[in-house]
């Protein structure tokens, strides 16, 4: 069935678009030719909000993520980042245990400082109640976080526990997302999932009311590191 | 669904008697359109990036066979498994086969309006498998066994009272209490989906996009059910139709950019998650298998003809929210899973005139539509375009078609038109010049039913106008 409705579909699409291919009436306004387009990446309008230089995108990040009810926490240097996490765990009451994804980013950091925290490295289960993650990218224009699912980097962390921590790194913070994807080509192109993910999960499906956590993580808790390393 | 836009009329009038949709109708009204307007506000490209979003989609579709054959290649080598299906029909068997491999007792769901377009539910449930919506929205009326009436809010019709009953009702056997609050409501919900998400089989969701550049699909939500739904089950099965390809992902990015900002007000919806291939061989987790149903449905043979604008719609919902036509009867009245101005065209343009001819005179034709729609579809001449094909082929009511017919005899000969248009004028004008409104008028008993029409002054415009313009001259 599928080959024939292959054709029959890529037929019926070219006999459509024939008519008007003929009449040379460009319905084309760029021109582009499109083999020409899927190589060259060519960026389209950028919004201006993000050309303000490094400091100005960390406040803009900071402040858009906080306007989508997540949270910001920023460290100056990676060391920090077990003794902030304990401390996150204990201001929500939270037993202190960690879904941790085995990327070295995360699991090289101090975190014999903190015996007491008992962490599992892997894909999220069920029994999951904090997931602690990287970043691939950060981008400020719309405090939105990139996730790209390498194997050091399961997706199902991002969604499955009621927490979500996130650590990201200055360095891995850009403007826009056309950065990102740059980057993200820089180092290999799409896993299998690659999530973007802005503020705690939501919903407005009752009388149109923000409510939070419907599905995916309650909160969303990003620790911030301000150090070049 | 079954379609009931033939009785347009008829659910109109249903529609009008139930007093919470009116005030669930209001609330939509006046809640999404200051949103809309205060994200519009907060990015000063924002019409220029309608702009560019339009003119990406014109050139994807001038160019979609192109683009389809790109698209398929990518996904294959990324692992995935392309299906084209040209009818509903088509669809819904490449999609139970697949639930057949997986050997699939439940199938959880994230929204998709081209599942709804197909009929999928009614169709896996029939052939014993239990399809579950994890879209609050959507489990909301599949509980409630009805079809959504928003393209993105489709419990939108619902008042928080009916859904706290609704919920007693059905979560009497999980053992939940009755709570009435939303965050409560929502919670409930998350509980009795969570297990659910864990035990499913197979995965569907929607795809707001296909990418050309890299064979990825693309799914916008807030809730996170979508990215649940695809990541734990071991096959994921996208339901995608053919005007959904973009180029690449600098051309997404753009689309993006006005999607969520006209669809909720948001800056940017909390997930967009782009899928690409089934899980890679050292991956922790994500599905095994990856398969895409790409619809045609009638799709191609609007491209080349004036509908052809209607294929870049992003089912964003800027439309319904912001019309006066839809806040007034609901999504339910339009009988058909597309609903609101942009399912006045859409309609007719999968279903036929014959089964939907109402529907584009469902319009009061204030324009707002398209002031509002980011990809700068211009529904109201589209709505236009099928009532004048109605007309040709005799599909409205005789008499409403001899009263065009006439008027059209009448407006081609101006002469004509001045001496018929001045005598009616100074009769409507005598007869009613006491009240200064008529209550009811012979033939348009349905015109007046609902207001009074107000009285000409006993003068026509054309007449007025000669009378200045000698006024003038002198
Ligand atoms: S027609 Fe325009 S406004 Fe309506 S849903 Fe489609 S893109 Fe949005």
């Amino acid at each position: 069935m599928s080959a024939n409705a292959r054709d029959a579909i890529l037929a019926e699409v070219r006999k459509s678009l024939a008519g008007r291919r003929r009449a040379n009436h460009s319905t084309d306004p760029s021109g582009d030719a499109p083999a020409a387009r899927l190589e060259g990446h060519a960026r389209n309008l950028i919004p201006d909000r993000t050309a303000g230089g490094r400091a100005a995108n960390v406040a803009l990040f900071i402040k858009m993520i906080e306007g989508v009810s997540g949270t910001v926490e920023r460290v100056a240097s990676a060391s920090e980042v077990p003794k902030v996490v304990a401390g996150y765990l204990a201001r929500h009451n939270l037993p202190p245990k960690l879904a941790m994804a085995p990327d070295s980013r995360l699991t090289s950091l101090p975190w014999a400082a903190q015996p007491l925290l008992e962490i599992r490295q892997g894909a999220a289960r069920e029994s999951d109640q904090v997931a602690l993650t990287g970043t691939f990218a950060a981008v400020a224009e719309t405090g939105t976080l990139m996730m790209a699912s390498f194997a050091d980097r399961p997706n199902t962390l991002n969604f499955l526990p009621d927490n979500h921590v996130v650590v990201v790194a200055v360095k891995d913070l850009v403007g826009t997302y056309e950065d990102a994807w740059d980057r993200l080509r820089a180092a290999g192109g799409l896993p299998r999932t690659t999530t973007f993910i802005t503020g705690p999960s939501r919903t407005s499906d009752i009388e149109l009311v923000p409510t939070l956590g419907a599905h995916g993580p309650r909160r969303l808790h990003v620790i911030l590191i301000e150090d070049a390393g | 669904m079954e379609l009931t836009s033939p009785r347009f009329k008829a659910n109109v009038r249903d529609a009008l008697k139930k007093p919470n949709l009116k005030t669930a109708m209001g609330r939509l009204i006046s809640t999404m359109g200051p949103r809309r307007l205060a994200a519009r506000a907060g990015l000063p490209e924002f019409e220029r990036l309608c702009d560019q979003a339009r003119d990406i989609k014109n050139h994807t579709l001038a160019n979609l066979d192109f683009y389809l054959e790109a698209y398929e290649a990518k996904l294959r080598a990324s692992g995935g498994t392309l299906h084209w299906c040209r009818t509903p029909e088509e669809a819904r068997a490449t999609i139970l086969d697949l639930c057949r491999q997986a050997d699939a007792r439940t199938v959880t769901k994230g929204k998709s309006m081209i599942a709804e377009e197909i009929g999928l539910n009614e169709f896996l449930e029939a052939n014993g498998i239990e399809p579950v919506e994890t879209d609050l929205g959507e489990y909301i009326i599949q509980i409630a066994g009805e079809a959504p009436s928003h393209i993105i809010a489709p419990a939108v019709h619902k008042t928080k009272e009916e859904i706290a009953d609704l919920f007693f009702e059905k979560h009497q056997r999980y053992g939940l209490p009755k709570r009435s609050e939303p965050k409560d409501l929502v919670d409930d919900a998350r509980k009795i989906l969570r297990p659910r998400y864990i035990a499913a089989d197979v995965g569907i969701t929607g795809a707001n996009f296909l990418i050309a550049e890299t064979g990825s699909s693309v799914i916008v939500t807030n809730e996170g059910n979508g990215d649940l739904t695809q990541s734990l089950p071991k096959m994921h099965i996208v339901v995608a139709s053919l005007e959904k390809l973009v180029p690449t992902l600098e051309d997404v990015t753009t689309i993006l950019r006005v999607l969520a900002r006209s669809a909720t007000g948001q800056e940017f919806s909390t997930y967009t998650t782009f899928s690409t291939g089934p899980r890679r061989a050292d991956d922790l987790d994500g599905p095994a298998d990856y398969h895409v149903i790409l619809l045609d449905n009638g799709r191609s043979r609007l491209l080349g003809t004036e509908f052809q604008d209607m294929l870049r719609c992003i089912r964003c919902g800027a439309c319904m929210n912001n019309c006066p036509v839809y806040a007034a009867i609901g999504g339910h009245a339009y009988g058909s899973t597309y609903v609101g101005p942009m399912g006045a065209v859409l309609t007719p343009s999968l279903v036929g005139l014959a089964d939907s001819h109402h529907l584009p005179n469902a319009s009061s034709f204030c324009g707002r539509c398209e002031e509002v729609c980011p990809m700068r579809i211009p529904l109201p001449k589209l709505m236009r375009a099928y009532r004048e094909q109605s007309f040709a082929a005799k599909l409205g009511p005789a008499p409403e078609r001899w009263a065009l017919a006439a008027w059209a005899f009448a407006a081609k000969r101006p002469r004509l038109y001045r001496l018929v248009s001045e005598a009616a004028a100074r009769l409507l004008g005598n007869h009613g010049a006491r009240r200064g409104a008529f209550r009811r008028l012979p033939l348009a008993g349905g015109w007046t039913g609902g207001r009074d029409l107000p009285a000409p002054e006993g003068r026509t415009f054309h007449s007025l106008w000669r009378e200045r313009r000698r006024a003038g001259a002198a």
